[in-house]
């Protein structure tokens, strides 16, 4: 019995006229692709100008077709406060970022360190997000610093990796107990590495500028300290670390040194300590008020080169929406943070438009290593590969400006700066979910 | 694995470890356990093997079997048993051990049955005392007793010990039962395996004489005796797992991970066992569950050691 049964034809879209580039292979070159059923069904030079029959065409006009970017720290509110930002407003400015997928932290009321707050936050998402929404679970409970989570089971739910949010854990056997359970699973432990107790009272880099402003610093070994004393525990347990978010040289060369050593050790910079540093805060710009602080220049470039070289393995908004009441505050009494979905990509491009770092290694410490390094299927342009796609016009000018952001905080360090380089068009499963007014026809 | 002499006997004057006991002498232990377990059954159970002997109970640490199981042992061959109580007893005054130990000493008992707290406290009490002792629980180092009476139960439901593969799962660090178990198994020739959480692992777990395993699917994957340990209620918050709901879920003996094992393979515990956290209610009273078979042959096995240790004590 031979029938034949013919599916109704699904919807593709073909995106010619592109510059595609996947940052996982190293491609970068004229031609187009093919969407089907939310995944990337066809892509190459052969698609550049021809059009399969009845497919709906998007003319790219030679702009960039990349993956999606996939930002592996971003806190929003929800639950408990939604006032700073909900899932729904994190990925309007996740899309219109161009970023795909997003990595919510636990630092949340109440913290996510049970089961039944993954599948709230999943299900959430789901009803309201915009974009991909994975998250990342608490390690000790109440992100206390002492109990371990229930690291099996909330893997089990769907936390991708476990991290004790904004707070470092600074009794050594809790993270050496961490690191070591959760390497049964797998599972990979993001920290947040600053010694309370080195970092005091200080609320920015400890230095010239500290003191000339009288403010208490924080010592960048604050940071390193941690960092070693967590690699002798990787060592230890051969469990699967990650530092969330360094920001000094001595850091970047611990980190290089447990590489070498090849222990499972990586890192994360966040956009913020790649393009600002701590001359920035000015007058007492709390928007630059961060953790880790904004640090010296030299720092800066330590970070950049320590991107270009591939020693960090990726960049992360480090999103963190807080509200005016705890912003307009004398510098020490602000809290810290600054949001960062929206103007991720193009802050990152500044490297690229200064020659500091190629487009492609740009591009793959924010799509395909966040990608392996989490063990998400997006960040890559294969066939087969969800269409999480994202089209870029790398010269167009803009200036920020809060007003104008869709997140619900607006405490942006980058607010009226200028940018160059523009998200036209983000795509998810195949689906456009932002579209810069009407550029791409 | 050394094959057992038929004339072996358990010629020595105390019982502190089963690292470097024979297969010979175990298999005579085990043999003379065999007879008292027969004779336990009979209404008539008592001997006068030990008649005329003082056996005196020390524990420095609760117990119920264990203590129990040795005072019916000692009163079953005819001894004198005395339990010292030591919450009452002048070690909570201050005593040293040596000097507790000099004191009883000083009573002439025969056999000393020791359990203390601390690793290598019962070795130290022997260096000081005339009598023969026992071993019945020294911290997280030996509990040879208690590894006799599981090899014991293990020969007598499956014939042999030799060539069997005995899983021995969850809290082996801090487990006495565990080391012992391993030094007992392997000497008589079965395959073991070590099965827990990273956490729950000794150092140089891989060196005791097993191979490791922190997943108990794998682990368990065609064995014969599935030993599974107790997991101490302190332990259960975070510290060492994090709940005692992920471990029983990724640790505890339920029927799921039961059929990973072979289709006769036998459940054990040394007990008390907490339900529901290491072990599955139904598990535990299933039909291929020698856990209350266990309590039996402690009782026997400690006969044949009592017994033993009789034939070397000095009757002049």
């Amino acid at each position: 019995m031979r029938k034949t049964i013919t599916a109704p034809p699904s919807t593709a879209t073909v995106f010619i006229n592109a510059r595609l580039i996947d940052p996982a292979t190293g491609r970068d070159e004229p031609g187009g692709l093919l969407v089907r059923d939310g995944v990337i069904a066809d892509l190459g030079q052969h698609l550049r100008r021809n059009a399969p029959e009845g497919a709906i065409v998007i003319d790219c006009r030679n702009n960039v077709l990349c993956p999606g970017l996939i930002d592996a720290r971003v806190f929003t509110g929800e639950p408990g406060q939604e006032h700073r930002e909900t899932l729904k407003t994190a990925s309007n400015a996740a899309a219109a970022g161009g970023v795909t997928t997003i990595v919510v932290m636990p630092d949340t009321t109440p913290v996510i360190d049970q089961v039944a707050l993954v599948d709230f936050i999943q299900r959430r998402a789901r009803d309201n997000a915009l974009v991909n929404v994975h998250v990342m679970a608490a390690m000790t409970r109440e992100l206390n610093g002492e109990e371990m989570t229930e690291i099996g089971l909330l893997q089990r739910a769907g936390a991708i990796a476990f991290t004790n949010g904004k707070s470092t854990i600074s009794n050594t056997r809790t993270m050496r107990q961490v690191l070591n359970y959760a390497k049964d699973f797998g599972a990979l432990i993001v920290h947040h590495t600053e010694d309370p107790y080195l970092s005091g009272s200080g609320v920015m880099n400890s230095g010239e500028v500290s003191t000339r402003l009288g403010l208490p610093g924080v010592h960048k070994f604050a940071e390193t300290i941690v960092i070693e004393r967590d690699v002798r525990l990787v060592e230890m347990t051969g469990g699967r670390y990650h530092a969330a978010n360094i920001s000094c040289s001595e850091s970047l060369e611990t980190i290089r040194a447990a590489k070498a050593k090849n222990l499972p050790v990586t890192c994360g910079v966040s956009i913020n300590h790649l393009t600002l540093n701590e001359n920035d805060i000015g007058p007492y710009r709390t928007f630059l008020k961060l953790r880790p602080p904004l640090r010296s220049e030299p720092d800066r470039e330590a970070m950049v080169q320590g991107l270009a070289a591939g020693d960090i393995d990726i960049i992360v908004s480090c999103h963190d929406p807080q509200d005016v009441d705890v912003k307009r505050r004398p510098f020490a009494e602000a809290t810290d943070g600054a949001i960062g979905l929206e103007t991720l990509l193009a802050a990152a491009l500044r490297l690229y438009h200064a020659d500091q770092i190629g487009l492609v290694p740009l591009l793959r410490a924010m799509t395909s290593n966040p990608a392996k390094l989490l063990g998400l299927p997006g960040g890559i342009l294969e066939i087969g590969a969800p269409a999480d796609l994202i089209i870029v016009d790398l010269g167009q000018p803009w200036v920020v400006d809060k007003a104008q952001l869709r997140s619900r905080s607006k405490n942006s360090p980058f607010d009226e700066s200028k940018m160059q380089g523009r998200v036209l068009r983000t795509l998810v499963a195949g689906e456009t979910v932002y579209q810069y007014d009407d550029a791409v026809r | 694995m050394t094959s057992p002499d038929p004339n072996a006997t358990f010629a020595r004057r105390h019982l502190l470890t089963c690292e470097g006991l024979k297969a010979g002498e175990i298999t005579a232990l085990l043999d003379i356990a065999d007879k008292a377990a027969d004779q336990n059954r009979q209404v008539r159970k008592k001997r006068d093997v030990l008649a005329g002997r003082t056996l005196i109970n020390l524990f420095f640490e609760a117990s119920t079997r264990t203590q129990s199981s040795f005072e019916l042992a000692g009163k079953r061959l005819g001894a004198d048993v005395m339990n010292m109580n030591v919450a009452t007893s002048s070690v909570s005054k201050g005593e040293t051990l040596v000097d507790t130990a000099m004191t009883l000493n000083a009573m002439r008992p025969d056999i000393l049955v020791v359990r203390h707290h601390a690793a290598g406290a019962v070795e130290l009490l022997a260096q000081k005392v005339d009598c023969s002792v026992i071993n019945a629980g020294d911290g997280a180092h030996q509990h040879p007793t208690q590894a006799l009476l599981d090899a014991l139960t293990i020969r007598r439901a499956k014939g042999r010990i030799a060539g069997l593969t005995v899983a021995i799962c969850g809290d082996v660090m801090h487990s006495r039962v565990a080391r012992s178990n391993i030094d007992v198994l392997n000497t008589m020739g079965a395959r073991v395996r070590i099965i827990a959480p990273s956490t729950l692992l000794p150092p140089a777990a891989e060196r005791l004489g097993g191979e490791v395993f922190t997943d108990m699917n794998k682990g368990l994957e065609d064995c014969d005796i599935v030993m599974m340990l107790r997991l101490q209620r302190e332990r259960m918050e975070g510290s060492f797992v994090p709940s005692t709901r992920e471990y029983y879920h990724f640790f505890g003996l339920d029927a799921e991970k039961l059929a990973r094992a072979k289709p006769d393979a036998l459940i054990m515990h040394p007990g008390p066992m907490n339900r529901g956290v290491e072990i599955a209610s139904t598990i535990a009273d299933h039909p291929r569950s020698v856990i209350r078979d266990q309590v039996e042959m402690g009782v026997a096995v400690r006969m044949a050691v009592l017994e033993a240790l009789a034939r070397q004590l000095r009757n002049d």
